[in-house]
């Protein structure tokens, strides 16, 4: 067998001790008409026979591709000293720390994990993670709702749509309402949040708002006014959910300086491999008043018996192997390595490091910008963005596929991802970061002309 | 105090541990990332941006300060996190004896594997045409998986065996309601259920109703007769049990189950006892969640990330969250599209999964084929009986039959006897150089140690474990004080968990506030 | 310690009754059995409560247990110590750690209760 050490004394010796001749009597137990049919899979492959058919698939995937896909998922430089460190048997073959005494690494790694987020979100509780950006906005949002004791949400349009569905679906579940606030038609601030819209719902007194989630940059890049979002949200008694994006959170405004109460988002930025949508970092973050809603694991600092700083998993009170059924979440894990894979990655990369990747990211954004205009493929929207946008692109998918074959991964066309509004057929969703090149702008502009037939209309 | 062999450490080597001057002495710890910052340490990982990069934001939208992350070097932050580290156990450094977490050795290929830039530089929303190898090893995933566990089709979205759990009762849930059957409100958990059961239950809606088990630890199927009604969903199984027993009333169970209109769930925990043995879907369960980072030996990593993929049954197949992953009749791969399937329960997270978790999971079960992966159960139960038939006359051993790859132990009569309990014997077998069982779980059992040694540790550790927890029955006779007061020889010592729930600090205030000196 | 002044619940409250007002706390064994307790959740005063309905939360490192109104009425009082000093519980759960302050809205209630050498019945078979 491929990693068991028991030779056949082994077993024998086994056998013997407990007093049966074969290990088939340890299964008697297991009444004939439930036993399995056999099992049908392929035989054991040698290690070198594995990694021949590993390196052919890995192989078949095509990411030789010039990239400008984001929607979610980013491509950022990450120190080699990460996966590095990472690597190490004690960081990622150890267990969950529930014997505090052999597990301060883990503990302490975390707590400086939560440490940094604080920093990040403004915010004074981080959770020790949740499994994505997506479940930590629904938790977020069922927070609210715990919180405030009402069962209505108001969502932007402009939070990631996988994260409305996912919200949808934990909602389902609790018998919760999560209504749509539109977003602005035209105008300076078309593509954001509609601020009259939204005043209008928390407006119905029938109806009370537990919160209101917004994501800033939202899901098509544009910088979203979360100051008025939260003064309305507050106003009507709601609490106001941000859904942000942490290298962002270097240069732009926090959730804790603009008012949010609880933010959630997607860590993977922060020096996690895209790795086909997982294992990711899911961001949840609050006030400190809330910290006995926040569902998930909890690191706190404390002493020894001798005196000694230490650190401990705390508020377990909280989770579901203590309140069973009464639990705010069923949740019993949290994303530790990716955790781990964030802090070294914030340790490496420092707060200027971080700053310069955010301004870096936006620069070839902005030279992005106008290569495409130029190509003939205008911003769909007016208002200020970071590093991601939406350009207007006649017959968008099929220009997107023809691309492909040209070499170039021209970000996402937004009639699949968003398919219920008309007004994103034509778009392709773009985005630049510190990784992307002057030459990888000059190619995508380059195809992208020769596929529109040539120059700017 | 006693040191692993059994020798007080000599002055000497105390002084200058005391003195602890590097800082960085390995088994203390040091200080955080915060302490260690001082500015202008550290950068050199990426370019300068130009100076007008952000102009075009409006001032209002811009943080006002630049967040106050730490300042280190590379030399410092690596030395950091390497001490860090070695003030972890981990399964490549030591036995791991936790009943219901399967911490078998976790194998490095599988780390290669996941780190090949074929597989981990792919994006999530790559068109399938760019994405065929991966499409391609989830989906033969998803078919092991599903012969592994008798079912007709299985998920790989969740991204946790909680997210399976809340993943295969909201199906149930769509299930009945796409009948029509509204009434169904309650799910039937075994008091012995692990608390994310009952945990899933409530998020997806339900009333949990806790049935006691059997005096023989088994499920008592006449009071889950009982409570099985109109108003059943569903109920949630492990098999082999908590207890690490295989329910041998099972089919009875199932059927009142089905003739009660509900559906069975079955809690995969502890697969790795049955493999080429028992397959779920063949007795009768609808649905099922496995934790790859037990059977499938994906790394815990300190607390995760795992995945939790479900399989499911004839009846629960409509219901899977979308997307999923199907082949064409031309041999290509492809995702279903927005809105494909109407009757999926939607998403339960971005994207389609932890595909980088699920990459380890794939390579495994490929190394093993199925011979491979009967043997592993095989040699899991193996263990875990000689454990038992050693253990029986050291401490109290509830259920005199062959357990599965996992049995229970009580330190009631100890507790008894010397006033040591279970949390001492824990803590004492650190002293020895172990991690401890499970402790005080499942619920049923008084004074509860689950025991769960894995088909990858040799007979030598296992009998060292037995050494072990020998010594540590006698010390409680003959000097209890010594285990109440246990550890004494790990990096720090019992945790005062009172302070820190009272008053919870939960991150480091740099600026403002006081914080506790580093140890220095 | 089971003071014989007292009425109990089989959920382990105490009651205390001045008049038409019952004091409220949990009893000895039960913070015991908790451990160390770390919070409590209690009822917003004016809240109407009905008897042996769970009314708040108290919560100890390793445990979490439910809080029962032991008399139906109008909470007119709670301890607002127990916000910064939840310890009060585990050293002096029948003086400084009472909980919530109850004005009765009917006597016969009190039939539904225990008197201390019931409730030490009861815990002594524990």
């Amino acid at each position: 067998m491929a990693y068991g050490p028991h030779t056949p004394e082994d077993r024998a010796r086994m056998l013997e001790v407990i007093g049966v001749g074969s290990v088939d009597d340890l299964f008697a137990d297991i009444p004939p008409p439930l036993r399995a049919s056999g099992l049908r899979l392929p035989p054991p492959e040698s290690e070198s026979e594995l990694s021949a058919h590993l390196l052919e698939l890995a192989g078949t995937n095509r990411v030789d591709l010039v990239s400008f896909l984001g929607a979610g998922a980013y491509s950022h430089f990450v120190p080699a000293v990460v996966d590095q460190l990472l690597l190490r048997g004690e960081f990622y073959t150890a267990y969950t720390p529930y014997q505090p005494e052999i597990s301060q690494g883990t503990l302490q790694t975390i707590y400086e994990y939560e440490s940094l987020l604080a920093e990040l979100t403004g915010l004074d509780v981080v959770s020790a993670s949740h499994y994505d950006g997506a479940t930590a906005t629904a938790e977020g949002a069922l927070m609210a709702c715990r919180a405030t004791r009402r069962e209505r949400v108001l969502v932007s349009r402009g939070v990631h749509p996988h994260y409305r569905q996912t919200l949808c679906t934990y909602f389902g579940g609790a018998s919760l309402v999560a209504d749509e606030i539109p977003l602005v038609a035209d105008g300076p601030a078309a593509g954001t949040t509609d601020l009259a819209g939204l005043e209008r719902m928390l407006g119905d007194v029938d109806r009370p708002v537990a919160g209101v989630v917004v994501a800033n940059p939202s899901f098509f890049g544009l910088l979203e006014p979360m100051v008025e979002i939260g003064r309305l949200a507050h106003a009507a008694g709601a609490l106001f959910v941000a859904v942000v994006e942490p290298v962002s959170l270097a240069v732009l405004a926090a959730p804790g300086e603009y008012g949010a109460d609880i933010a959630a988002g997607e860590g993977q930025p922060l020096g996690l491999p895209l790795s086909y949508g997982g294992p990711y970092l899911g961001i949840l973050a609050c006030r400190d008043a809330l910290v006995r809603q926040i569902p998930g694991r909890l690191v706190g600092m404390t002493t020894d018996v001798d005196g000694r700083r230490a650190f401990v998993m705390t508020l377990r009170a909280r989770e579901q192997d203590i309140r069973r059924e009464k639990a705010s979440s069923n949740i019993c894990t949290n994303q530790a390595l990716c955790a781990l894979a964030a802090t070294i990655y914030l340790a490496a990369i420092g707060p200027h490091g971080l700053r310069d990747v955010a301004a870096l990211g936006a620069a070839r954004a902005a030279e992005l910008e106008v290569a495409l205009a130029a190509a003939g493929a205008p911003r769909l929207h007016p208002g200020p963005y970071l590093n991601e946008f939406a350009v207007r692109v006649l017959g968008a998918t099929e220009v997107h596929r023809r691309l492909l074959g040209r070499g170039v991964l021209a970000g996402l066309p937004l009639a699949r991802a968003v398919p219920d509004d008309a007004s994103l057929a034509d778009a392709l969703l773009v985005c630049a970061t510190e990784t992307t090149t002057a030459e990888d702008i000059a190619a995508f502009a380059t195809a992208l002309a020769a596929e529109l037939g040539g120059g700017a209309r | 105090m006693t040191s692993i062999e059994g020798r007080p450490a000599a002055p000497a080597a105390d002084a200058a541990k005391a003195a602890n001057l590097a800082g960085q002495v390995s088994d203390r710890l040091g200080p955080t990332l915060f302490e260690r910052s001082r500015p202008g340490r550290g950068g050199g990982k990426v370019p300068h941006p130009p100076k007008d990069a952000l102009a075009r934001i409006p001032a209002s939208m811009l943080r006002a300060e630049g967040p106050r992350l730490p300042e280190v070097s590379e030399p410092e932050l690596t030395r950091h996190f390497v001490n860090l580290s070695r003030l972890n156990y981990s399964v490549d450094s030591g036995f791991y004896p936790l009943g219901s977490c399967t911490m078998k050795y976790n194998p490095k290929i599988n780390e290669w594997a996941a780190r090949l830039p074929g597989f981990a530089t792919l994006h999530p929303l790559a068109p399938d045409d760019l994405a065929q190898g991966t499409l391609r090893l989830l989906w033969e995933l998803e078919q092991a998986l599903a012969e592994i566990g008798g079912m007709k089709a299985v998920t790989l979205q969740p991204a946790a065996g909680a997210q399976g759990e809340l993943t295969g009762i909201l199906m149930i849930r769509a299930y009945h309601r796409s009948r029509g059957d509204v009434e169904r409100t309650e799910v039937l958990v075994p008091d012995s259920a692990h608390g994310t059961n009952p945990a899933t239950a409530s998020m997806a809606g339900f009333k949990t109703i806790s049935i006691r088990s059997a005096a023989d630890g088994g499920v008592d199927v006449e009071a889950f007769r009982a409570a099985l009604g109109p108003r059943t969903a569903a109920v949630m199984i492990t098999n082999p049990s908590t207890l690490g027993l295989f329910e041998a009333r099972l089919g009875e169970l199932l059927s009142a189950v089905h003739e009660a209109g509900a559906l069975a769930y079955m809690d995969g925990a502890n697969l790795n006892a049955i493999m080429g043995r028992f397959k779920p879907g063949e007795a009768g369960f609808d649905a099922m969640h496995i934790n790859v980072h037990k059977t499938f030996s994906t790394p815990h990593g300190g607390g995760g990330p795992g995945a939790g993929p479900v399989g499911v049954g004839e009846k629960l197949l409509q219901f899977l969250p979308s997307p999923r992953v199907l082949r064409e009749p031309d041999g290509r791969f492809r995702l279903e599209v927005e809105g494909e399937r109407a009757t999926s329960i939607g998403r339960v997270r971005a994207f389609v999964g932890n595909t980088g978790v699920l990459v380890r999971a794939y390579a495994y079960i490929r190394a093993h084929g199925s011979s491979g992966l009967c043997e592993v159960s095989d040699d899991a139960v193996l263990a875990a009986n000689y454990l038992e038939a050693r253990l029986r006359n050291v401490l109290d051993v509830p259920f005199d039959r062959p357990c599965m790859h996992e049995f229970v132990a009580s330190a009631a009569t100890l507790k008894a006897q010397t006033g040591v309990r279970t949390l001492d014997v824990a803590k004492r077998l650190i002293d020895y150089g172990f991690h401890p069982p499970t402790i005080y779980f499942p619920l049923t059992v008084e004074e509860a140690l689950l025991i769960e040694p894995t088909e990858t540790e040799s007979l030598e550790t296992l009998d060292a474990f037995v050494a072990a927890l020998e010594r540590v029955v006698e010390e409680a006779h003959s000097d209890p004080e010594l285990l109440h007061s246990a550890p004494h020889d790990s990096p720090v010592r019992r945790l005062d968990e009172t302070t820190a729930a009272r008053q919870p600090n939960l991150r480091w205030r740099a600026m403002a506030g006081v914080q506790m000196p580093c140890p220095e | 310690m089971v003071p014989q002044d007292l009425r109990y619940t089989k959920e382990h409250e105490w009651v205390r009754m001045e008049g038409d007002l019952a004091t409220v706390g949990i009893t000895d064994f039960a913070a015991g059995q908790l451990g160390d307790v770390v919070f409590v959740d209690l009822p917003e005063v004016g809240r109407s409560v009905a008897q042996f309905v769970a009314v708040g939360v108290i919560e100890s490192v390793k445990a979490v247990s439910d809080l029962f109104a032991p008399v139906g009425g109008d909470v007119v009082e709670i301890n607002a110590e127990l916000a910064t000093k939840p310890e009060l519980l585990n050293s002096d759960p029948y003086g400084q750690g009472w909980m919530l302050r109850i004005r009765l809205t009917n006597r016969t209630a009190l039939d539904g209760l225990l008197d201390a050498a019931a409730y030490k019945a009861l815990t002594s078979e524990s």
